[in-house]
């Protein structure tokens, strides 16, 4: 047996390293949203809702990169809550350098950006491209799927709060199954979304076979900035994709988002996981296992499947369904240590 | 250019920072210090929360500092407290609670190890105040009187300083050199100890000795009797006298080899061991209710079981025949009360000792006029630990309380606190208490799963044999350890948390030890900082819209 360091022996538990920084840890294990001189990609008086993921979501992913590329870099932003919520003319939250074009093309802009800069010979400014998920897995697939072809040196996130949140709350190809939106009321034989449609785009992004492909969550901001990080290491086409709760569109409490972030991951709805070149090459374990239901019940959009029919009786397929997708991430993605206990749903 | 522009045509642009989305808001966040369960707990008012986060740094001098505030005993305390801290503590429903006591006795060890004495600046106040009993309660008086700033003089009766700490509760809980090395560390801030001078007339006291104050704290320690019919009895001890003369150098009694101790608390389970210890075979202890509702400590019994000691459970002792002792069975009826069942058996030993409970020795407080006794010799005493005499106080065992090392300690700095404030012909107003921090106030998926780290203990034969300490302290690293396992329930331990989950970015860090500031120019009052601040030391409160 080798002599255990001091680190081993004296750990944080007090607060582990789950918290944003904590006096206790040493500089270099708190995290970039702990730091005093973070970049606030983001600032104040944006028009972002109460408890707002997406805002909250950016600013980690973007101070992130901020501080990996000591400032040098450029962002390209498609249309979305976020291209609106930061920029009503004439005012701009943003306090990086910031592009907006339309809708669909916020991945051949970047493209343009980072071609032009290379030409320019200024290939040390890094690009990000950014969207919802309405810009990215439906309005802006083809051109994604070009740059992921292409292989063009640009870091795409995705802020994904299942929906389009902005013009009203209708569903998108990342809406989950059952999930009520303003055009899949929860009404009729299927309520919500129904099953089998929709995309995973951190999948098809892998099937192209980039460098790097994660998915990262706003509840575990460690996690995320360490994604962040390693992305900015590779160069060529690199995708994020970040769950960010969206308290207007599910129908949640505004002080509930990360909350939910967490409940998801911990109920293994939404895996975290990384891969590189097309192989997966880590997952985050599950560290207290939920069942899906104390996810999904946090969220009005899912209401209908707690309630009971005329019946008297609860129906729970939609809920077993959802369970079994979240059972299937679990196998899929390994998420389970060893020490947890199988089969809590 | 003289000519405003025409709108909306090339506007420079504008910074957000103009959008003061505070408006919006509906509920303002605000930070607060909720009150640890721990220190609510906790009878001699410790400040544990705060003296656990200095320790948390390694900084075990600050946090020793902050202790003495409160105790002016770690070494002891950290030993013989029922830690009633440990049973509040919200850790407990996280995993287990955090061994408060063990970095206590640390930090006692370190403050010996170091040299370490109490801050304190107090002008001198030109008072004089005599407390009576060189007990904890005493003790703790005459501390706190001396960092207030007056003058103080204990007269104990008997031939050394530290009550029932050295008469009551045996050394292999507590080696009387930390206890010697606390009293003294008390004495050497200027505290007049007079030994073997027991105090008979308090009227005198304040009359020729010119005392501006009293505090009389001499404690329990009659033993209460029992009559039970006996031939020929065999011995009978009673344990206060048998514990007290193990201190006192007298001859060891001759115990035989079988012992009945008689009764449940804390004082038969120390009794039944030390009788182990003084090599009894078969040490006993008959006590009339079960397990449950035994006044003794649950470990105490454990510790003792497993020292050999065998307990009989609802049993009365009846009858004595030389060295036959008959007992009847009895059993806990609805009301929680042993009745007699009329089943008996018999139970053989060469002594009896009666560990039935104490009464309080305050004949000589009968003659001081305005003083209330009760039956049992304790004390009445108001709000103030005044008696009916205008500055005659009272503490400790001999007034109405539980009786413990802890509430002693309490009860002198409580004593001290009122005294002082009568002294200056004020009345001490206690500050108002924090809503409690409640476990349902924390955000425990923050903190990382720790279970308490355990005392090594002394192996059982050298326990069987000897009073060396049972229980050893911690070790540097896992006194860091076990400190950092503290929630810090309800008070900011400066986890950034709120400052990171701001969506409005409306958390402004001020820097270490200066912790946060709310912007509420733009917070919008989503609640996400008090939902996710692990501590609870953030609150969600309506605006006045």
């Amino acid at each position: 047996m080798t002599e255990p360091t001091t680190r081993q022996r004296i750990r944080f538990y007090q607060t582990g390293t789950h918290t944003v920084g904590n006096r206790l840890l040493d500089e270099t294990k708190r995290t970039v949203q702990a730091s005093m001189a973070r970049a606030n990609a983001i600032t104040s008086g944006h028009r972002a809702c109460q408890g707002c993921g997406e805002a909250l979501g950016a600013r980690y992913a973007l101070d992130s990169v901020m501080r990996a590329t000591d400032g040098q870099m450029v962002a390209i932003n498609a249309t979305g809550c976020l291209e609106v919520f930061t920029t009503p003319y004439p005012e701009t939250s943003w306090q990086i350098p910031w592009l907006h074009s339309l809708f669909g093309n916020a991945p051949a802009v970047a493209t343009g950006v980072a071609a032009a800069l290379r030409v320019k010979g200024r290939d040390g400014v890094r690009v990000i491209a950014q969207g919802g998920d309405g810009g990215t897995t439906d309005i802006g697939f083809g051109c994604l799927s070009g740059m992921f072809e292409r292989n063009d040196d640009v870091l795409y996130i995705c802020y994904d709060n299942e929906g389009y949140m902005n013009t009203g709350v209708q569903r998108s190809s990342a809406t989950p199954p059952t999930a009520r939106t303003a055009t899949t009321p929860a009404l009729g034989e299927q309520p919500g979304n129904v099953f089998g449609t929709g995309k995973n785009l951190p999948l098809i992004a892998m099937a192209h076979n980039i460098p790097y492909v994660a998915t990262a969550s706003v509840a575990d901001l460690h996690d995320l900035e360490a994604k962040v990080s390693k992305a900015m290491s590779f160069r060529g086409a690199r995708y994020i994709h970040i769950m960010v709760p969206c308290p207007l569109g599910w129908g949640s409490a505004a002080d509930a988002t990360i909350r939910i972030a967490r409940m998801a991951v911990e109920s293994g709805f939404f895996p975290l996981f990384e891969a590189e070149y097309g192989e997966i090459t880590a997952s985050n374990k599950i560290r207290r296992r939920v069942p899906v239901s104390e996810y999904l019940k946090l969220q009005r959009r899912f209401a209908h499947l707690f309630k009971k029919g005329p019946d008297g009786e609860e129906d729970t397929e939609g809920l077993d369904r959802l369970q079994k997708m979240a059972d299937a991430n679990i196998a899929r993605f390994n998420l389970l240590d060893d020490g947890i206990a199988q089969g809590t749903s | 250019m003289d000519q405003p522009l025409p709108f909306a045509v090339t506007l420079d642009p504008g910074s957000s920072l103009a959008n003061q989305t505070g408006t919006w808001r509906t509920e303002r966040p605000r930070y607060l210090d909720r009150l640890p369960p721990c220190n609510d707990a906790c009878p001699a008012g410790e400040n544990i929360q705060q003296w656990l986060y200095h320790a948390e740094e390694g900084d075990y001098f600050t946090a020793w500092q902050k202790l003495m505030e409160d105790n002016p005993l770690p070494g002891v305390m950290g030993r013989v407290c029922y830690h009633p801290c440990e049973d509040a503590c919200n850790r407990a429903q996280l995993d287990e609670a955090v061994g408060i006591h063990a970095v206590e006795r640390f930090l006692g060890r370190q403050a010996w190890k170091n040299g370490w004495t109490p801050a304190f600046a107090a002008e001198p106040s030109g008072k004089r105040v005599l407390v009576v009993g060189a007990g904890p309660s005493g003790l703790a008086a005459a501390y706190h009187l001396t960092r207030l700033g007056h003058a103080v003089t204990i007269r104990e009766a008997g031939p050394m300083a530290g009550g029932m700490m050295r008469f009551g509760i045996p050394k292999y809980r507590l080696p009387r050199e930390v206890l010697d090395y606390e009293i003294q560390r008390i004495l050497d801030m200027g505290v007049t100890l007079e030994l073997n001078s027991k105090v008979e007339d308090i009227e005198a006291a304040f009359r020729n000795e010119g005392f501006d104050a009293i505090f009389v704290a001499v404690g329990a320690h009659l033993a209460k009797r029992i009559d039970i019919p006996a031939n020929a009895a065999a011995g009978i001890l009673d344990a206060v006298s048998l514990l007290r003369d193990m201190e006192t150098g007298a001859e060891p009694p001759q115990l035989g080899r079988r012992v009945i101790v008689y009764g449940g608390g804390n004082t038969a389970m120390d009794v039944a061991r030390t009788a182990k210890r003084l090599g009894v075979d078969e040490p006993m202890i008959v006590y009339r209710r079960s397990r449950e509702e035994m006044p003794a400590h649950d470990f105490e019994a454990a510790e003792a079981e497993e020292e050999g000691v065998m307990i009989h459970w609802l049993r009365t002792i009846k009858q004595i025949d030389a060295t036959t002792f008959t007992v009847e069975k009895m059993e806990i009826d609805a009301s929680g009360r042993p009745q007699p069942t009329g089943a008996f058996e018999t139970l053989e030993a060469d002594t009896l000792i009666l560990a039935l409970g104490q009464d309080a020795d305050t004949a000589f407080l009968e003659r001081v006029e305005g003083v209330e006794l009760a039956g049992d010799g304790t004390v009445s005493v108001n709000g103030q630990m005044m008696t009916g005499r205008e500055g005659l106080f009272a503490g400790g065992d001999m007034v109405p309380s539980e009786r413990t090392v802890t509430v002693a300690v309490g009860h002198g700095k409580k004593a001290a606190r009122h005294i002082d404030a009568w002294l200056r012909g004020e009345s001490y107003e206690k500050p108002e208490k924090h809503e409690i921090a409640a476990f349902d106030r924390l955000n425990t998926w923050y903190y990382d799963d720790a279970p308490q780290t355990v005392q090594p203990a002394l192996d059982l034969v050298r326990r069987q044999s000897g009073f060396e300490e049972v229980q050893r302290g911690l070790t540097d690293d896992n006194a860091l350890f076990e400190a950092r396992r503290c929630l810090s329930c309800g008070n900011c331990f400066e986890c950034d948390n709120c400052y990171g989950i701001c969506p409005d970015n409306a958390v402004e860090k001020l820097g270490p030890g200066n912790g946060f500031e709310f912007k509420y120019d733009y917070c919008k009052g989503c609640g996400m900082c008090a939902a996710e601040c692990p501590s609870g030391a953030i609150k969600m409160e309506p605006e006045d819209i």
